[in-house]
């Protein structure tokens, strides 16, 4: 349903900008879409998810399922959220402390591993 | 009376029509604004356990949702799932007695049984079914801290 996503690279950094609802219904999209970044070769992505209006359980395993994907490359992947909401989900969980957030994506981008 | 009862088949998608639901009864009955966030997810949360646990096990069985706004703004979630199955979701090697392979119980490093073990020996103690209630109450009208 309301998913949507768009890839652009910057160096060797790749930038997923998601939007939308990611749940139980939506989630598998956005894991496909980590898996052939991650299968094509791009290790290092940030996930831009300002325009994420909704995210659930379902959606935090398919980032930390990329995060596990891309670590088997010495990759990495950045979250963009300045949303409190979507935070507040984060901290909840406690993945706060396991993903890198950042406040832009030239934050991100320019973040050093 | 429930104001409201929803009954979905264990799709994902209709996860996201019981949030909507929810989150509109909500509103309606008075709930604070800045709670309405809080309720769409952990009623999507609970409807995507009910879901997935529905899809595995009892597919051909609705999921019931209530919602009440009698004092208090009550929602809640009941499945048919089997007690006890979540243990075997987090570790799909351990299996408990009864239930699946319990070569799994020897494999772990703990002596400590799953969390839902107990769940499963009550689900083998009672005759009404299997099933799980998750009973959720926020305040109507009033601010959350």
């Amino acid at each position: 349903m309301d998913l949507s996503m768009s890839t652009r690279t910057e160096g060797d950094r790749t930038i997923v900008a998601v939007g939308g609802e990611i749940d139980v219904y939506t989630a598998p999209k956005l894991r496909e879409q980590l898996i052939d970044l991650v299968g094509n070769g791009s290790y290092h992505i940030v996930v831009d998810l300002e325009g994420v209006e909704f995210l659930d359980s379902t959606g935090l395993g398919v980032l930390v399922g990329g995060l596990k994907r891309v670590r088997a490359h010495d990759g990495s992947l950045r979250l963009v959220c300045t949303q409190e909401r979507i935070l507040k989900i984060f901290r909840i969980t406690g993945l706060t402390k396991v993903f890198p957030i950042h406040a832009s994506v030239d934050e991100a981008v320019a973040a050093g591993d | 009376m429930p104001t409201v009862r929803l009954q979905i088949s264990p799709t994902a998608a209709h996860v996201r029509t019981a949030r909507l639901v929810a989150t509109a009864v909500a509103r309606r009955s008075g709930v604070a604004d800045s709670a309405l966030d809080e309720i769409r997810l952990a009623v999507g949360e609970a409807c995507s356990r009910a879901v997935s646990l529905h899809q595995e096990f009892a597919p051909d069985e609705l999921i019931t949702l209530l919602l009440e706004d009698e004092g208090k703004f009550v929602v809640t979630v009941c499945d048919k799932g089997p007690l006890g199955a979540e243990g075997r979701f987090s570790d799909p090697t351990a299996g408990f007695p009864g239930l699946g392979a319990p070569e799994g119980l020897f494999t772990g490093s703990s002596d400590r049984m799953p969390p839902g073990f107990g769940l499963a020996v009550i689900g083998g103690l009672v005759d009404d079914g299997p099933g799980t209630v998750v009973r959720m109450t926020w305040p109507l009208g009033a601010q959350l801290a």
